[in-house]
Parts: C-alpha cells; sequence; structure tokens
C-alpha cells in the first residue's frame, strides 16, 4: 500500500466527483447491500433516513400541540390525548431525534473521512447500532400504535410507576434499546478516534468537530447507562412493584430524578456538543480561515462534557433537596456558561478579517449563533437559585431549551446536512432556496419560541392542557410562530429530495474547504474513502498557504 | 508492509492495531457497565443509610455460605479464564479449550448455587415485589432490601449467561482453530469481560451478605 | 380576573420584587451580550463580506489576552449573580420563626387546604396581608407542586413526606394557584386561587364561615379514637413515651442516635413505629397505615405542637 503526501494549499487536479467514478453510493443497489452494510457512510445515510422520519412524526405532535394551545380552553383533543401528544414529542424529539441527530448521521459518516481512517474501529458493530435504533423506535411507535404514553417524556416517579395507565413500559424499553445505540456509537467514536488517525494527525491538528464528538461520546458511555438501568428499575416497579421508587413502600420518588437527570442533563451536551462541532467547521471555511482559539474550542468541548456530569441538581431546585445541596448545583451550572461562552466568542472572532460568504450552511451557522446565544444567557437565569424557582416547570424552561435543543442542535445539523450534502450525495442544491428556508426558520423559531419566555415568567405551567385567558396572546403567536417554522423545515425537504435527481453535480470540494474529506475524497467518497493513507502535514483550517510551501 | 493475516479486517493497517482499538473497546464498554451497575449500587447505598437496621435484618436473612461458596467458585472461574487467555497467546487449542471448558462449568455451578439462594428466598416469602410476604420487622424496608438484592444479583446473573454465551462461542471458534499465537483478540477480550462479571460479585457478596453482620 | 392583555405578573408578596430585581439585572446583561454578538456578527460579516473568489485572508490564530477577558467577565458576573440568587434563594426557603401554619394536601386533582382554626378549603387558600404564612404540604399520590406566580414562589409537593414553602402577601386580590408538576390527566385543572385580604377581611371571613374546630381539638379527638393515648401518657409505667414537648425537640433512640421530633419524624412513627425506637421503651406500637388518612396525620400533627406548647410553658 503506498501513501500520498498530503500537501497543504495544493488543489487537487483530478475531480473523483464527476464522471462515472465507482463511489459508496453506486457500489451497489440492491436491498441487501443497504441493509447489511458495514459502510460507515452507507449507514449514516440510513440514519438519515430514518431520522427524518422521527423527525416528522415528532413534528407532527408538535404542530397539534400548537393547535390545542391557540385557545385557552381544551377544544380539539381530551386532557389524556393532549398529555400523550407533548409526551411522544418529548420521547421521539429526545431519544429518536436529538441525541443521534449530529453524531450518527454526520459523526458516522465524517470521523473516519476526517481523520483519514477507512472506516470506524467496528464497523458491524455500527450497523448493530442502527438496528438497535430502529428496533427502539419500533417500539416507540408501537407504544403510539397501543394508545401512546402520558408520563412527559421525564417519566417522573411515582406517577410513571404506579399511577399511569398508558404504555410505559413500550416506551421506556424502546428508550433503553436506543440507549445502548447511542453507547455503542461513541465507544466507536472513542476508539476510532484514539486508534485510527491517519499517520500526521495528531490531536491538535483534528478538526473540532472531532473534537466536539469525542466529548460527545464520553457522554454517551458514562451517562447512558446510568438512565438505562433507572429505566429498568421504573419498569420493574411498574411490573412487580419493587418499592425501590413507591413513597408507599418507602420508597424515595426523589431518587428517581437524581438518576434521571444524571443521564439527562449530560444528554442536553449530546444533543449540542457536536452541532457545536460543525460550528467550527462552517464557520472556518465561509469565512476562509483559521479558527480563532483552536485550543481553547477544543478544550471548552472537555470542560463541557465534565462539568455536565455534575450539574444535574439544577432540575430540582424546587424538589425539596437541601437549600445547601441546590448552591452547590448552582454555582457548577454558573461555570458550565463559561466554556459555552468562549466558543461563541472565538466563533465570532474568527469572523475577524475573514472573507465571509453568505452562502446557505453559513447562514444556517449564524443563525445557530444567533439562537444559541440566547438559549445560552437564558441557561444563566435558570441556574440562577431564585429566578428558578419561579419560573421552574414553566414555559420559560420550554422556551429555553426549545432555543437550545432546536436553536442549537438542529440549526447546527441544518448547517451539517447543507454543508456536507455535496460531498454525502454528490449534488448541488439549489442555494437561493436554502437560503429563503434558513431565514424562514430563523423567523418561525423566533417567533414561536420567544413569546415562550414572557407567558413563562407570567407564570403559565408547562404541559397544561388548558390554560388562563390572559395568556392566549402570547399563545397565538406561538402557534403562529410553530407553523411558519414547520414551512421552513418542509422547503428543505422538498429542495434535497430534488437535488437527489436534478441537482447538478458537485466536485470534490464545491466550497474551497480544508479538511481530508474535502481535499483528498470524491463527492461522493470511494468505498474505502481515500485511494491512499493520507499523511498529514498541518493542522486544521489552514486556509491561508505557508509561505514555505509557496 | 501490511502482514496479511487471514484475521486482519479491511479497515485496520496490522494486527496490532486492531488488537489495540479492540482492546480500547472493551475497556470503553467496561467502564460503561460499571456506570450501569453504579446506578444500582447507588441507590442501593442511598437506602440503605437511610434504613440501615432494616438493611442488616435484611441481609441477615441471606445464606453467607452458600454466598460464600458461590464467591469462591467464581474466582476460580476468573484462574481458568486467565488460564484460557494464557494457552491462546500460546495457540495451544486443546488447552484452550479445556480452560474455556472448566470456566463454563465453574460459571454454570455459580448460577445452580443463585438458583438454589433464590428458591431458598422465595419459600421463606422474601420473593421481589409483589410475591414478597414476610412479615417481620422493618416489612416494608426489608422489601425494597429484598428489591435490590433481587434487581443486582439478577442483573448479575444475567451477565453471567450472557458471558457462558461467549465462552460457548469461543469454544466453537476455538475447537475449528481460530487462535493462534499471533490472533487472539477475542478470548482475551471476552476474558477481560468475565473478570469484570466476576469483580461486580466480588463488591455485591460483601455489600449484601455481610454488611449487617458487624 | 383580569383579561387585558399583561405582560407581567403581579407582585403580591414580598419576595416577588427581589426576584424580579435578579430577573431584570439579567435581561439587561443578556441584552447587552446578545446585542454585543449580533453587532460583531453584523460588523465582520458586512465589513469582511468575500469580495472576490480569490481573497486569502491573514491567518490569526488566536489570543490570549482575549480569551482571558471573555472567560473571566462572565465568571465574575455569573458568580455575582450566584451570590445575589443564592441569598434570595435562602431566605425565600427559610421561614421567619413567627410564621403562621397552614397545611396542604396534594392529590389527584385538587388541593386540600386547613387553617390551623379548622377551616377547610378546596383549590382556595385565604391569607392575610402582612403576616408569614408557612405551608406544611404533602400529597396523597404523585408529585404535585404548589405554585403561586404572583408570589415568584414554588416547591414540589412530595408523597411520603412533608415539603414546607412560605410568603408574605403584600397586595389584596385574586391570585393564581397552580400545579406546575405534571401529575397525570387532569393536571391542568388542578388550579386554584390565593385569596390576599387585609388582615381585618381576614379575620371576618374566618369568622363568617362555618363553625369549624381547631385542627389540634380535631387531632385530639383523632389521638383518642386511634386510642393512642393509652400508651402515650404520662405515667411512670406507661408504654409508650409521653409526647408532651416533644414536638421540636431532639429525642433520643435506641441505639444512641438522637432525632429531631420535626413533621417527618412523627409522620414515620406512626405509618412505619419499627423504624426508629425511643430509648427506654418496647417496639410495641403496631402501624396505623390504612387507618389514617393524610389530613388526618396533619391534625395529629398540630395537636402534638400544641402540646409542645403546653410543655414549654
Amino acid at each position: 500500500m503506498s501513501t500520498s503526501v498530503f500537501k497543504p494549499g495544493e488543489r487537487q487536479l483530478s475531480d473523483p466527483g464527476s464522471g462515472p467514478t465507482e463511489n459508496y453510493l453506486n457500489a451497489g443497489f440492491s436491498a441487501k447491500s443497504w441493509l447489511l452494510t458495514v459502510d460507515h457512510k452507507r449507514i449514516a445515510i440510513l440514519y438519515l433516513i430514518s431520522l427524518t422520519f422521527f423527525f416528522l412524526i415528532g413534528g407532527l405532535f408538535a404542530l397539534l400541540i400548537r393547535l390545542e394551545l391557540l385557545t385557552p380552553a381544551g377544544d380539539l383533543m381530551q386532557s389524556e390525548t393532549y398529555n400523550k401528544m407533548f409526551t411522544m414529542h418529548g420521547i421521539i424529539m429526545v431519544f429518536f431525534f436529538l441525541i443521534p441527530a449530529v453524531p450518527a448521521v454526520f459523526g458516522n459518516f465524517l470521523i473516519p473521512l476526517m481523520i483519514g481512517a477507512k472506516d470506524l474501529a467496528f464497523p458491524r458493530l455500527n450497523l448493530l447500532s442502527w438496528y438497535l435504533y430502529i428496533g427502539g423506535g419500533l417500539l416507540a411507535i408501537l407504544a403510539i400504535a397501543f394508545g401512546g404514553v402520558d408520563t412527559g417524556w421525564t417519566f417522573y416517579t411515582p406517577y410513571s410507576s404506579t399511577y399511569s395507565n398508558s404504555n410505559v413500559i413500550l416506551a421506556a424499553l424502546g428508550a433503553f434499546i436506543a440507549g445502548f445505540s447511542s453507547i455503542l456509537t461513541g465507544l466507536n467514536f472513542i476508539v476510532t478516534i484514539h486508534k485510527m488517525r491517519a499517520p500526521g494527525m495528531t490531536w491538535f491538528r483534528l478538526p473540532l468537530m472531532v473534537w466536539g464528538h469525542y466529548a460527545t461520546s464520553i457522554i454517551q458511555i458514562l451517562g447512558t447507562p446510568v438512565v438505562a438501568i433507572t429505566i429498568v428499575l421504573v419498569a420493574l416497579e411498574r411490573l412487580f412493584s419493587i418499592g425501590i421508587f413507591n413513597p408507599k413502600l418507602g420508597g424515595d420518588p426523589i431518587l428517581f430524578q437524581h438518576l434521571f437527570w444524571f443521564y439527562s442533563h449530560p444528554a442536553v451536551y449530546i444533543m449540542i456538543l457536536p452541532s457545536m462541532g460543525v460550528m467550527s467547521e462552517v464557520i472556518t471555511c465561509f469565512s476562509r480561515k483559521k479558527i480563532f482559539g483552536y485550543d481553547f474550542i477544543a478544550f471548552s468541548s472537555l470542560a463541557i462534557a465534565v462539568l455536565g456530569f455534575l450539574v444535574w441538581g439544577h432540575h430540582m431546585y424546587t424538589s425539596g433537596q437541601s437549600i445547601y445541596t441546590s448552591m452547590v448545583f448552582s454555582i457548577l451550572t454558573f461555570l458550565v456558561a463559561i466554556p459555552s461562552a468562549i466558543k461563541v466568542f472565538n466563533w465570532t472572532a474568527t469572523l475577524y478579517k475573514g472573507s465571509v460568504s453568505y452562502s446557505a450552511p453559513m447562514l444556517y451557522a449564524i443563525g445557530f449563533l444567533g439562537l444559541f446565544t440566547i438559549g445560552g444567557l437564558t441557561g444563566v437565569f435558570l441556574a440562577t437559585l431564585a429566578v428558578d424557582v419561579h419560573v421552574h416547570d414553566t414555559y420559560f424552561v420550554v422556551a429555553h431549551f426549545h432555543y437550545i435543543m432546536v436553536g442549537g442542535a438542529i440549526m447546527g445539523y441544518m448547517a451539517a446536512l447543507h454543508f456536507w450534502w455535496p460531498k454525502m450525495t454528490g449534488r448541488l442544491y439549489p442555494e437561493g432556496w436554502a437560503r429563503f428556508s434558513a431565514l424562514v426558520i430563523f423567523v418561525g423559531f423566533h417567533l414561536t419560541f420567544f413569546p415562550q419566555f414572557i407567558v413563562g415568567y407570567m407564570g403559565m405551567p408547562r404541559r397544561y392542557h388548558v390554560y388562563p385567558e390572559e395568556f392566549q396572546i402570547l399563545n397565538v403567536f406561538s402557534t403562529a410562530g410553530a407553523t411558519i417554522l414547520g414551512i421552513g423545515y418542509l422547503i428543505p425537504l422538498v429542495y434535497f429530495l430534488w437535488s437527489l435527481k436534478y441537482g447538478p453535480r458537485s466536485s470534490a470540494n464545491p466550497w474551497n474547504a480544508k479538511g481530508l474529506e474535502w481535499e483528498q475524497a470524491g463527492s461522493p467518497p470511494e468505498t474505502f474513502n481515500f485511494r491512499d493513507t493520507p499523511v498529514v502535514m498541518e493542522g486544521a483550517y489552514e486556509y491561508e498557504p505557508k509561505i514555505w510551501l509557496k | 508492509m501490511a502482514n496479511h493475516h487471514h484475521a486482519l479486517q479491511h479497515h485496520f493497517e496490522d494486527l496490532e492495531q486492531q488488537f489495540e482499538s479492540a482492546s480500547l473497546g472493551m475497556w470503553a464498554f467496561l467502564i460503561t457497565e460499571i456506570l450501569f451497575f453504579g446506578g444500582l449500587f447507588a441507590g442501593y447505598l442511598v437506602y440503605r443509610s437511610l434504613y440501615p437496621e432494616a438493611f442488616a435484618v435484611g441481609s441477615y436473612k441471606l445464606d453467607v455460605l452458600l454466598g460464600g461458596v458461590n464467591t469462591v467458585v467464581l474466582i476460580c472461574s476468573s484462574l481458568t479464564m486467565a488460564l484460557a487467555v494464557y494457552w491462546a497467546h500460546k495457540g495451544e487449542r486443546t488447552k484452550i479449550v479445556v480452560f474455556l471448558f472448566l470456566t463454563i462449568v465453574l460459571g454454570a455451578a455459580f448460577l445452580g448455587i443463585k438458583a438454589v439462594e433464590y428458591t431458598h428466598k422465595f419459600h421463606a416469602g422474601l420473593a421481589p415485589g409483589n410475591a414478597f410476604s414476610y412479615d417481620g420487622p422493618f416489612a416494608d424496608q426489608v422489601r425494597i432490601f429484598y428489591s435490590f438484592y433481587f434487581s443486582m444479583t439478577g442483573m448479575h446473573a444475567l451477565h453471567m449467561v450472557i458471558g457462558i454465551g461467549l465462552l460457548t462461542y469461543l469454544i466453537i471458534r476455538a475447537r475449528q482453530g481460530a487462535y493462534t499465537a499471533e490472533y487472539s483478540t477475542p478470548v482475551e477480550m471476552i476474558g477481560l469481560y468475565w473478570h469484570f462479571v466476576d469483580i461486580v460479585w466480588i463488591y455485591l457478596f460483601p455489600l449484601l451478605y455481610l454488611i449487617g453482620r458487624s | 380576573m383580569d383579561k387585558d392583555f399583561v405582560l407581567w405578573p403581579e407582585q403580591a408578596s414580598t419576595l416577588a420584587s427581589r426576584v424580579d430585581n435578579i430577573y431584570l439585572f439579567l435581561v439587561a446583561v443578556s441584552v447587552f451580550f446578545t446585542a454585543l454578538i449580533f453587532f460583531l456578527i453584523y460588523l465582520f460579516a458586512v465589513k469582511y463580506r468575500r469580495k472576490s473568489e480569490d481573497d486569502v485572508p491573514k491567518e490569526i490564530s488566536g489570543l490570549l489576552q482575549l480569551e482571558l477577558v471573555w472567560s473571566i467577565i462572565p465568571l465574575i458576573l455569573v458568580l455575582i449573580v450566584f451570590v445575589w440568587g443564592a441569598t434570595i434563594y435562602f431566605d425565600s426557603y427559610t421561614p421567619p420563626a413567627d410564621a403562621m401554619e397552614i397545611y396542604v394536601v396534594g392529590k389527584q386533582w385538587m388541593w386540600h387546604i386547613q387553617h390551623p382554626t379548622g377551616e377547610r378549603e378546596i383549590n382556595e387558600l385565604h391569607v392575610p396581608t402582612g403576616q408569614a404564612v408557612k405551608l406544611t404540604m404533602t400529597s396523597e399520590d404523585v408529585i404535585h407542586s404548589f405554585y403561586v406566580p404572583a408570589f415568584r414562589t414554588k416547591k414540589d409537593v412530595v408523597p411520603g413526606r412533608y415539603s414546607t414553602m412560605w410568603f408574605k402577601a403584600i397586595k389584596p386580590g385574586e391570585y393564581h394557584l397552580f400545579c406546575a408538576e405534571y401529575c397525570g390527566t387532569k393536571h391542568s385543572e388542578m388550579i386554584g386561587k390565593v385569596v390576599v385580604m387585609t388582615p381585618a377581611d381576614y379575620q371576618n371571613w374566618l369568622a363568617g364561615g362555618p363553625a369549624s374546630e381547631p385542627m389540634e381539638v380535631t387531632g385530639e379527638k383523632k389521638f383518642q379514637q386511634l386510642a393512642c393515648h393509652t400508651c402515650h401518657t404520662d405515667k411512670p409505667n406507661a408504654r409508650g413515651p409521653s409526647l408532651v414537648g416533644v414536638f421540636g425537640e431532639s429525642v433520643l433512640l435506641k441505639g444512641g442516635r438522637s432525632v429531631i421530633a420535626d413533621e417527618d419524624y412523627i409522620r414515620e412513627s406512626i405509618l412505619n413505629p419499627k423504624a426508629k425506637i425511643t430509648a427506654g421503651y418496647q417496639p410495641v406500637m403496631p402501624t396505623f397505615k390504612g387507618q389514617i388518612s393524610e389530613v388526618g396525620l396533619l391534625q395529629i400533627t398540630a395537636y402534638l405542637k400544641s402540646l409542645a406548647k403546653e410543655g414549654n410553658q
């Protein structure tokens, strides 16, 4: 096997993207060649399709929730139905869309390409992860088909373990199995990043996308098993009433909250860290500049992953935990704000004296910056003990986490989709429509969720099917915004599908971006990614050619 | 440059990289497992500090002799497993199979003794959940102790069953001559798993059986 | 109720303005940083927009001083906010000694409230202005949360234990009472109102309702009905310890530990008497689980509290 030296600043002359070259997409067309594939790129495509399916289902529930909340009275559906709507919206979106989203599609597709490997370390395990995800998803769908679940996605005991009459076990089992998919994906990434880097690809030459996924993977393997065993205990409680979470038998329902949030708060960082990785890639490419403060961005990802495990108690300020416990969790939560702020400032500074282009991925990235800044700052409100006591379990919290999860994580997902779509499919999408949809999403998002901060501070509790009349006007804004947001998400679905058949073919590097996946692999890449194992001679994002190489 | 051993997978450069990846992967998996059991251990410790007397009563009703014998059985199985790995490194097919088989026998013995213990507990009304019918002092809290006892030992036993399944697979492959001096990664990895499951028991035994007997 | 378009909740307790102040401070800080980031992005995006496809800007790797500035300034800000918020939190969850006690039991899907003077209310709570009110709360089934937005305070109501919250109302009026913790099908109908009255109106309200007996009297009757008094007497050879003057004091337990006799301890001792045995007594008390409701438990607690006052006099 020979190796080729990767010369920085040199544009590739041959264009593997055009012409009838063999690539991972045309390597086989049978259903078997897809369903039994061990190619990380094909598995990423499988995830992309299945995630889109779950996103649409979760979105449909969101739409029904917003329609119901158009009026204060419960006129569209029964309380029982409404409760199932928000529960299924939460379960589908959290466990089957947000947690896997960026890692399973873009991490899967790009990590081997970015580090110069032929595949992930455990390709068959990767395929197993997808099947586990699908298995878990099917159980969740079954739970809906058999009448739904009404516990809220948080499964709080003793309601979930003793009182609810819905399909808690099925849905919990679905989340449990999807959890293993998440663990195995994280494990695969960790080993791949440690052991499969190409010659010369040192840790501090890694694209920050890889760092983001590395931090995410640590959370996945450390946090997910805890929620898994907790879910098992809830199921056992329902089946046999073992008493651990049942206060009537001496159990402690609050213990569930501790165990649940020990995972589920870090889970938020599972959603956002990979999107932060995407930001570093997109912003550097479209300002054609090295990232500002590489080390700080890399280490702030790790800091977020570590601190993320020490802040779960901030979900429990009103639960009756001791005042001093709350204070410790409060200050640790404030500390998480610092690495997040560092990232935002560094991304902004990267634009300084750059060559900024407003291509669609960049518009999504700028949208991310705007929305994540607001989401992060409102997180500081919630870390503040006195303020959180008032707004805990109100729409203020709902607005905050949608700014992080939708405004942050999904904006990052959309940026990634637009950025790497030519790489993944070899096709270009209509740029004008893409910019338009970025704008529609940005506007629709604010209109949906900003009013919820206000109505939350006024005291409207979350998970309310009927609500007092003085909250109506803000809720009407929110529903109107949700409609726009929904359209904003449907437009890309149309033009992406369109581009698969009619989109112009992409060159290997349509953005003139840096990185092995752009400079050393075709669009789409061939099955084993690189013809020759790349040798890396320089750090990430070296957009300015070095004088000594000229 | 790469020696194309038949066990080398296409995406690795050489067997060493493949072995290191498998090894790191197994360790990462074991860390996940520690956290998995960790949730149960944390819950157990919380309740033990809430209800120390009741947990002492519950613990006192466990059979230390059977638990102790099982501890010895598992430690022996770790030894046979280690020997299987040792002979795998040497590539001695017959000895690998013999020691893997001994490990399975010891694992099965552990599960058999565990089944006897479970039966005794069920007859004494110390069954988990709704079947619980013990009526002494601290009945509710003793019930929680037994919920933990059955959850933790049950989860451990499930890991043993999976381990025995994996060992069976290893025996089949070893008989086919899959493991040689150059390549014995699966034996080594499953060995790590088996030792981990043993270590979990080393913690469970004092925590459940001995803690009430000060 | 006011149906006009409002964007701010009423400030009806002493806590409200304190919470609003820190909230407004945070809003100001957030607006500043959001505006700063948006402005910088706008400025850079316009000023440094790509002019030609061959643009290659100069490389800037980072600047340590700048990193320190934007780490340390936010750090100082959040530390200030932490101390400020924690102080208010501490005060808001530490009831003053002279607080009037009211008892709350939540269940799917209603609030049951009893005043020490015996008045019972469902989904309504009448309180006077200028008087600290401490709520002692528990739940009969799942976790609920007692939330009065106009007071800026809430507390989860957890089955199997007592939680407390307190407030001092300052402005007469009717305010929302919400259950804030999702509790099942009719969660959004587990609402009510808090009626804040001037002290004079409150006295009239107390006098105006049907005659009711004080909680401690009801509690004493329950104490007799359940025959608690046959063992818990002052006599020297009584099978159970005397309960006069016990509430709020430290109790020495068998085995040498001691415990403060608070609401949770009394609850546990009635429902699970063998859990903590008072030193010098035998574990002979049967459990009263299933024979007494959460409300009954609170009434007996109120009775024991009254005994404690007698004992201290």
